[in-house]
Parts: C-alpha cells; sequence; structure tokens
C-alpha cells in the first residue's frame, strides 16, 4: 500500500507546480522523481515521441549513465519503444525472460542492475505523444495501487505537455512537442557550459541551474537559454537571485 | 544502412527531404548553400502540396534578410512582418516554436498588421517553422498556402523534416573553414541528426571552453568527427570525461 501521506505529498507538490507559470522540462524531471519513490524503483524517466515515432528522452530521476544509456538505448528497441508504439503498458516483471523481445536492452539492463520494467503509456486521446519508464532493481511486479499512481502520473504530465484545457486544434500539439524538445536541448546545453565553467559535473550543474531557477522565480528552460547566449554566459550564476 | 547504427534512428522524414531537395531546381545565378536552400523551398512547396516557402534569417536582434524563397510572389510575403512588425515567423522565432496557422482569417487578430495584407494578398494558410538546435537559432521556415488548408500529420512530419534540413545546410554555412561546396559530405550521414543529450552537453563545454558561439562550438565539434571519422557521439562522451576539446584553429 502506498501510505495516503505520501500520496498526498505527490499530488500537491504536482498540483503546485501546474498552477505555478511552470517550466515543462524541470516538471517532466519532478514526475520521474515521483515516479520511481512511488514505485521504489532504481530510476524512472520519460521520454517523448515525435512526428518521425522516434524517442527523445526528456527526464530522468537518476543522473546514472548505465541509467540514461538504457533509456537512450530505447530508440532500436525496448518496452518503452513498444508501450509507444501499441499505447498499452508494457511489463517485463523479470527481464531476463524478455531476451528474445530484446536482445540488445536486456543484457545492458541486466548489467545496469535493472530487473524488471514497467513503461506506461502518455496518452492524448487516440494519440500516443511518448511513454514513462520505471526500472526495477529487483524483478517483480508492482502493486496494483502503485501502478494506477505511475500512470496517474503518465497522464499529469501529458496534460502538462498540451497545457491547454480543451485542445480545439491539433496544430497546438505538434507546436508543444516541438517546444519541449527543443527546450531540452536548450537545457542541456547550458548544463554543459555551466558545468565547464564551474568545474563540475553535469548533473551537478543541473542542480545549480535548477535551484538558480527556482530561487530566482524564472523558468529553468529561460535561465538556460540566457545563460547559453548571454555575452555572460554561466558566470550569471554567481550572482544571487536577489541581487 | 551503416550510419545508423551509431546515431540516433536517423528519421525517415529527414533523408526523404534532403532526397527531395536534391531532386529539385533551383534559379541558374544561385550557389552553393543559396541553392540549396532555394531548392529546399521549392521541393517542400511541391511535396508538401503548398504554394510557397520562404527561409528568413533572423537573430536575435531582428531579422538579417531572407535566405531564400520559393517563387517571388512568397519573397513578397517573405518580407512583411519585417514590415509590419508583426507575423507568425517572428512569434516562432522568439518562442523557438512552430506557429500552425492551418486559417489565417480565424487567426488575424494575432498579427493584425501582418494579416490584414496577407489576407488581402490572398494568404490563406501560414506554417512558420524554427530553425534551431537548442539556443541556436538562425531563422524560420515559413509555408504558405493561398486557400486555409490542414497539415496531414505525414505533411507536418516532412514539413519539420525540412525545417531540419535547412537547419543543416544553415549550420553548415556557419563553418566557414568548410568552404562553400556546401555539399557537406558528413550531412548525409545521419549522425548530424542526433540529438542525445550528451552531445548538447558537450556543445555546452566547448563554447565555454574555446571562448566560442554555441553554433560554432557544434561546428568545430563536427569538424573534429569528421577529420577522426569516428561518430559525433564518442568526441561529445570524451569532452565530457575530461577528454581532449577540438582544436578550435583547426584545420
Amino acid at each position: 500500500m502506498i501510505a495516503i501521506e505520501r500520496l498526498a505529498d505527490v499530488f500537491v507538490d504536482v498540483a503546485d507546480t501546474l498552477v505555478a507559470d511552470f517550466d515543462l522540462i524541470e516538471f517532466l524531471h519532478s514526475v520521474a522523481a515521483h515516479a520511481t519513490e512511488i514505485s521504489g524503483g532504481a530510476a524512472a524517466g520519460l521520454m517523448l515521441t515525435d512526428e518521425d515515432g522516434r524517442l527523445h528522452h526528456m527526464g530522468a530521476s537518476s543522473g546514472d549513465a548505465r541509467l540514461l544509456e538504457l533509456f537512450q538505448l530505447q530508440n532500436a528497441e525496448g518496452p518503452c519503444l513498444d508501450c509507444c508504439r501499441t499505447g498499452q503498458p508494457v511489463i517485463s516483471t523479470d527481464l531476463a525472460d524478455s531476451v528474445d523481445a530484446w536482445p540488445v536492452f536486456v543484457p545492458r539492463a541486466l548489467a545496469a542492475g535493472v530487473h524488471a520494467v514497467h513503461a506506461f503509456p502518455m496518452r492524448l486521446r487516440e494519440k500516443v505523444i511518448g511513454g514513462l519508464n520505471v526500472f526495477g532493481q529487483q524483478s517483480g511486479s508492482l502493486s496494483s495501487d502503485q501502478v494506477r499512481v505511475v500512470q496517474a502520473l503518465a497522464d499529469v504530465a501529458t496534460i502538462a505537455l498540451i497545457q491547454e484545457q480543451a485542445i480545439s486544434r491539433a496544430e497546438m500539439v505538434t507546436e508543444q512537442l516541438q517546444s519541449a524538445l527543443n527546450s531540452r536541448i536548450v537545457v542541456e546545453q547550458a548544463k554543459g557550459a555551466v558545468a565547464r565553467t564551474f568545474g563540475i559535473t553535469v548533473e551537478e550543474a543541473f542542480a545549480l541551474l535548477r535551484n538558480h531557477a527556482r530561487a530566482s522565480r524564472i523558468r529553468l528552460t529561460d535561465l538556460a537559454h540566457t545563460v547559453v547566449t548571454s555575452p555572460d554566459g554561466p558566470s550569471i550564476l554567481r550572482r544571487s537571485p536577489s541581487d | 544502412m551503416g550510419f545508423h547504427k551509431d546515431a540516433e534512428r536517423a528519421s525517415l522524414s529527414d533523408v526523404r527531404a534532403r532526397h527531395l531537395m536534391e531532386g529539385a531546381a533551383a534559379n541558374a545565378d544561385l550557389s552553393g548553400h543559396a541553392a540549396d536552400l532555394q531548392r529546399l523551398c521549392r521541393a517542400a512547396v511541391d511535396h508538401l502540396r503548398l504554394d510557397g516557402a520562404v527561409i528568413h534569417l533572423m537573430t536575435t536582434s531582428g531579422p538579417s534578410g531572407i535566405g531564400a524563397s520559393s517563387d517571388p510572389r512568397s519573397a513578397r510575403f517573405g518580407d512583411l512582418p519585417f514590415t509590419t512588425g508583426d507575423g507568425p515567423c517572428l512569434d516562432a522565432f522568439s518562442r523557438r516554436r512552430p506557429v500552425l496557422i492551418p486559417g489565417l482569417e480565424q487567426a488575424r487578430d494575432r498579427w493584425p498588421g501582418f494579416s490584414s495584407v496577407a489576407l488581402e494578398d490572398g494568404v490563406g494558410a501560414v506554417f512558420s517553422l524554427p530553425l534551431q538546435v537548442g539556443a541556436v537559432a538562425f531563422g524560420v521556415l515559413d509555408l504558405y498556402a493561398w486557400k486555409a488548408t490542414r497539415l496531414a500529420e505525414d505533411q507536418v512530419a516532412l514539413a519539420l523534416a525540412f525545417a531540419r534540413v535547412a537547419t543543416e545546410i544553415l549550420l553548415h554555412a556557419a563553418d566557414r573553414k568548410a568552404g562553400s561546396d556546401g555539399s557537406g559530405e558528413e550531412m548525409h550521414h545521419g549522425r548530424l541528426l542526433d540529438h542525445r543529450p550528451e552531445i548538447h552537453q558537450a556543445q555546452g563545454m566547448v563554447m565555454v571552453a574555446l571562448g566560442l558561439t554555441l553554433a560554432d562550438a557544434m561546428v568545430s565539434m563536427r569538424a573534429h568527427a569528421f577529420s577522426s571519422g569516428r561518430p559525433l557521439i564518442d568526441i561529445a562522451r570524451e569532452i565530457i570525461s575530461g577528454g581532449p576539446l577540438p582544436d578550435a584553429s583547426g584545420p
């Protein structure tokens, strides 16, 4: 059972983010973190699918390179790719049994200590726009409560991405998806620039950017854009947000 | 195809857009990248079943002119936003996202100046696609239809692919070291469409380390990958783990 207090915390946090002028990249990152916590898994990652059906990694709860690689690998094969193609959840409670389905993905997953995978679709009516992938360190299934809550998180992420109460225009989905994909690239560019400037890892750079954005009440993507395009570059992060 | 192995799965639409572009004709007085961009505009019009295409070159301080257009009539509409001071392409550039307007009449209040002239002159639909890679932005590909029209899903995918190919051409044009022949052999390899996070992280690192613009940082990484015959992702991972940087003064 998921403790009701814990569940309340998660959804209060999600709702708080959504009512404010939120940053999508930051939000998807926090959805991945919540999904990991709820499922008790090793990591969760969020992938979006573009107009060509390619998957783009949008956020993960872990900076572990071997786990990140597992998300990216799924452009060729894997549970998240299958989930995005079918629009149905894809579950492997013991990955060792799924080598035939994913001959490249499974050995790498096992080597990274991942033994179970749940992939939840991000569905917008009949269209699948991505998937939320949960990796477990032990084989076994999530409880039905966990499954429902993680699927709800995937649904909330979908709503956040589309942002409009009533989607009157099909074109808006494309506009939002493309914007999200490009924002993700801006944030990666900024992570690299900040890491190099301060002599820290990209993961530490991401934390620095997020903290600065939150403290200065500017959106992460906007801050990231300023960092890589302004003449002062990443050194703007040296100033305290109150300046 | 071997080059797919180390790249993210190459987009079939990208491959198709590039192929269609190469099959289109440009005016005889154009050469190099200018000819490529005009070919791209014309291929986009033909294969998306639209009526006009313009590539606006822009900087954050304002428009820097028209990079190409499919035909003189479109070129005229291309100038319009810079006269009226509003228009979908300006929004697409500043908001860094596509602006897809299947019926300009219904959206006229968003850009009163642009719409009044464009509607008068018979523009029914406008699709503005930014030419960008993260924070690197070159301008906008504008597609026009004289009648209001929706793009079907496969048309949207192809239109976005044309925008990506145009971005590749402009990125290649930014590579002064590559000369102006514009053929850009490495562009034919799927690797340049690779948007794995590490590549952009390394791009940011190279920008800071070598004091380059973000665009030039990508150009130098690509040149390094191409001259050493290695995948861009390997070069990027090496940079992230503290390995050698591409030589800015390069070959």
